[in-house]
């Protein structure tokens, strides 16, 4: 005999179900194997202990900060906390304007006031440049129109320096500790600190080169804006490579111009100039010109990403960007596991309280919402692995907080679809029909609640801070899988069980009696709805309305001629 | 649970009904009273308690075991920074918890050898942290911003979805008289709003809504276009919606209040005060009166906001005119509904 369509429909969903937690399992069991994943998520600061820190960055001049200097800054950032040794720390942005530092463990005070210092661009003169002797020096990037050589520094003079390009900044002590400097060394690390009056011994941020730098010349302020264009030849024609063209203020241009003079044609390697960025030099180019306009352009083998990427760097870090501690959140280790600890074991009462209460409302169909909601538990717990592998999601307490809430509107849904399955069989349908007919209408509720749940979810996750994102992460990610669960799983059980014995008989512990709800018999499997009597009007489906019509009006008739079992023909009026 | 399922039937067949739209007038009373009091109770409390997030300052926690005793931490914390008055309180059943002004990095590192000292624990084991003043603040702007956000969104979602605006209206009334008195809950009674209570004010936002949209939605069912029963006027449709969804939305409030009840309970009593506490805290109170608020705001807002309209004006008075006449000719004859009164 063939399976009549529903059941098809109903297997072919749940093998939908297991294609997809077999894939989530797989994608994960991948991630395992590859060494990156894991089988459980990562867990949040206040969960695991660890010290948290919330920058604000804030330029000098008290305005906020862009999209794209909140990205420059994060870089920084990021760049200082890496070259810290600090290894699993995280980075990430949080709103439109902060910055949150994660540390596992208690970083200390020099790491600290480190990731806490303001950067900016600055122009310092190249006193003397050489490949960094701990790094092999395979040029990778290809940024500067020189190709670094070590170059032998001028005569050191005894002569007190004078003008920022002075070669006599370049004393022996300088000489000596330039080479024996590494790029690697705990000393760089404190190069964004440099003060600006001082000569500079720095590598750029590969550690591919380094350099001795006179001190500041010109601050990064005076870009006002600088773009990634198709290099042009002195002809005009286009060379097919890419350059970094600078616009500078009046003032700028006027400073920018005197270097220029100064540099071209000197002798190697004092004819390059350094942007220096929180301490790195992000591009040291040879002036191959006297530029007076102020609209110097950087060249030499860009590709289009690295001439973008140059010329962010120089357009953002221009203004001095400074990082103001919002707060700094020290959690130890034990208090970490005792928040997970007493999270789960609140998700846990609260669980076994939700599947106590719907086995005493709903009896055996209470065991659908516990499969249900293991099912719904399988799933989030796997999207969360994968979250934490792929996107570096982090658990955090709110998040617990937020699966926990999540128990009782995923139960929801089942009790809005049960309640709905109740409804028509009131009215008098059988089982089967009362089941798809039930579907239908609750799907629309469940889709509209879900979907504004679920808005509410992303509007938090867009535009709230801190904890609340994380909360509002979980919530959204469980109103998607309750969806999911109540379409793949709920739904069609549901249909197979209808067609079981017990359900179509309407066992009295079923859940589903007809005769405990309401609906009176009539003989051979059909019921009649008391309530039909009275014209009752909630059809959904206007073709359900048309078709019942006609059983309203017999049922009515029925009513009339004294059939005293409608039964509600008599009695509304004791309530008012 | 036989009879609550026969109370269900009942409800579902109109055979037993409880007139909320109908009086409709003592709701809005009995909200007005809420409201009023929501709002000025926590002024005349003397303003709503903001935890350190919103003041800045420093926090440590100390986690003791038995025997805890409050004395030492006052005294680890002078000894570092004399002129202070820290607060200190038993957090949990085996923590203490320690906030004072703002303190400079240096004074932290100081003050948290002084408590490892005073309480014989490790240093690594004392939670320390820092907040500036403006982080609090900076938080309650972005909520705000969110709730701004939202209530836009969901307005216009709502509409759409209803086709009726009146029903976004009537469901964003609800929704901000639940905020309004979870939010004077906190003021009267003087619990720390944190962040986290901040989460779970934000979500009451979705819960209030998903409660609402449910029953609304039973609502559009009962009185859509050509739906709209000859023997009923439009607020008694209203009505038997919402007793038809009566016990579901029992159903949902105490399944959605269990786990909140749980998470509340730990963050409490094994917990203490913190991130837990707080976020069940506000929602435990927000989907109690979300629940409410759906049957005795939403609702009967609707009901109200509809009746004015010509249509339904002209059908209500032609069921009444024909309740009038079928009641003259014999109460048994026809079936009618309860009036509101």
């Amino acid at each position: 005999m063939a399976k009549p369509a529903p059941v098809k429909k109903a297997w072919r969903s749940l093998v939908w179900l297991l294609v997809i937690i077999v894939a989530l399992v797989g994608m994960n069991a991948f991630g395992v194997f590859t060494n990156k994943g894991s089988w459980t998520p990562q867990l949040a600061l206040d969960l695991e202990g660890g010290t948290q820190i919330l920058l604000a960055p804030q330029l000098e001049s008290g305005q906020t900060v862009s999209g794209e200097q909140l990205q420059q800054a994060v870089a920084i950032i990021r760049q200082r906390v890496n070259a810290s040794g600090v290894s699993e720390a995280e980075i990430t942005t949080q709103g439109n304007q902060n910055i949150v530092v994660s540390i596992p463990g208690e970083p200390d005070q020099a790491t600290l006031d480190r990731i806490q210092a303001s950067s900016q661009l600055q122009f310092r003169p190249v006193l003397s440049a050489s490949s960094a002797t701990t790094q092999s020096a395979t040029d990778g990037t290809g940024e500067d129109s020189t190709t670094p050589t070590p170059t032998s520094e001028a005569a050191a003079p005894t002569a007190t320096p004078t003008a920022p390009g002075d070669p006599a900044w370049v004393t022996e002590e300088l000489t000596n500790k330039f080479n024996s400097f590494d790029c690697s060394s705990k000393e760089a690390l404190e190069s964004g600190a440099a003060a600006s009056k001082e000569p500079l011994i720095t590598c750029d941020p590969y550690g591919m080169e380094k350099y001795i730098l006179g001190p500041v010349e010109i601050n990064g302020g005076v870009i006002t804006d600088a773009t990634a264009q198709p290099e042009v030849s002195s002809s005009g024609v286009s060379t097919g490579g890419w350059a970094v063209q600078i616009v500078m203020n009046g003032e700028g241009a006027k400073q920018f111009a005197e270097v220029s003079k100064r540099l071209y044609g000197a002798q190697e390697p004092l004819n390059r100039f350094a942007f220096v960025l929180d301490g790195k030099v992000i591009s040291a180019p040879t002036m191959q010109g006297q530029i007076t306009d102020g609209r110097p352009s950087i060249t030499g083998g860009f590709t289009q990403e690295g001439a973008k990427s140059l010329a962010d760097q120089l357009k953002f870090g221009a203004l001095p960007i400074g990082f103001e501690v919002q707060s700094q959140d020290n959690v130890s280790a034990t208090l970490g596991s005792n928040q997970l600890q007493s999270g789960l074991l609140a998700g846990l009462i609260g669980l076994i309280l939700v599947v106590l209460y719907s086995l005493l409302q709903y009896r055996l169909l209470g065991l659908v919402t516990v499969a249900s909601l293991s099912i719904a538990a399988v799933i989030t717990y796997l999207l969360i692995t994968l979250m934490s592998w792929q996107e570096g999601y982090r658990l955090s307490l709110a998040g617990v907080a937020g699966l926990i809430v999540a128990i009782g509107i995923t139960a929801d849904s089942f009790i809005v679809y049960f309640e709905r399955i109740r409804d028509e069989l009131r009215d008098g349908r059988g089982i089967e029909s009362a089941v798809s007919s039930g579907w239908k209408r609750a799907l629309r509720t469940i889709l509209a609640s879900d979907g504004v749940n679920f808005l509410a979810a992303a509007v938090l996750f867009i535009l709230a801070v801190g904890n609340v994102r994380g909360f509002a992460f979980t919530l959204g990610l469980t109103t998607i899988v309750d969806v999911v669960v109540v379409a793949l799983f709920t739904h069609p059980v549901l249909v197979l069980l209808s067609r079981t014995k017990f359900y179509s008989e309407g066992h009295r512990f079923s859940g589903l009696d007809p005769r405990q709800l309401g609906a009176v018999y009539r003989g051979r499997a059909q019921f009649k709805a008391p309530v039909s009597t009275d014209g009752k009007v909630n059809r959904s489906s206007r073709e359900a309305a048309k078709r019942q019509t006609i059983a309203e009006r017999k049922a009515a008739d029925l009513a009339a001629s004294g059939d005293s079992s409608a039964s509600a023909s008599s009695d509304s009026r004791k309530e008012s | 649970m036989g009879t609550f399922a026969q109370f269900g039937n009942d409800l579902y067949t109109g055979k037993r009904s409880y007139n909320i739209v109908g009086k409709r007038k003592l709701w809005y009373i009995i909200a007005a009273v809420m409201i009023a009091i929501s709002v000025i109770g926590p002024f005349a409390r003397g303003g709503f308690t903001f935890g350190i997030e919103f003041s800045g300052g420093s926090q440590f926690q100390i986690i003791v075991g038995d025997g805890r005793d409050q004395a030492p931490a006052v005294d680890a914390v002078t000894s570092v920074v004399p002129n202070t008055v820290p607060r200190v309180m038993l957090v949990g059943n085996d923590s203490i918890r320690v906030q004072t002004e703002q303190l400079t990095d240096q004074q932290t590192g100081d003050v948290r050898a002084a408590l490892a000292k005073a309480y014989d624990v490790k240093e690594s084991s004392i939670t320390s942290s820092f907040i500036g003043a403006s982080w609090g603040q900076d938080i309650t702007r972005q909520a705000i911003i969110a709730l701004i956000v939202f209530i836009l969104f969901a307005t216009v979602v709502m509409a759409l979805y209803f086709r009726t605006w009146k029903m976004s209206l009537a469901a964003i009334i609800a929704l901000l008289h639940d905020l309004v008195i979870t939010a004077g809950v906190y003021g009267i009674t003087g619990f720390e709003i944190t962040p986290a209570a901040m989460i779970g004010f934000l979500t009451i936002l979705g819960y209030s809504l998903y409660d609402t949209v449910v029953v609304f939605d039973k609502i559009r069912e009962n009185t859509g276009r050509g739906e709209l029963n000859e023997a009923r006027t439009f607020s008694s449709s209203v009505n038997l919606a919402v007793n038809q969804t009566l016990v579901r939305s029992i159903n949902t409030s105490v399944v959605a209040l269990l786990p909140v009840a749980s998470i509340l309970f730990i963050g409490a009593f094994v917990l203490g005060a913190g991130t837990l506490r707080d976020i069940a805290l506000a929602l435990f109170i927000g989907i109690l009166v979300g629940t409410y608020s759906t049957i005795f705001i939403a609702a009967p807002t609707y009901a109200h906001l509809r009746e004015v309209e010509p249509l339904v004006k002209k059908h209500d008075a032609k069921v009444r005119a024909r309740m009038s006449a079928s009641r003259e000719q014999g109460p048994e004859s026809r079936r009618t509904e309860p009036q509101p009164s």
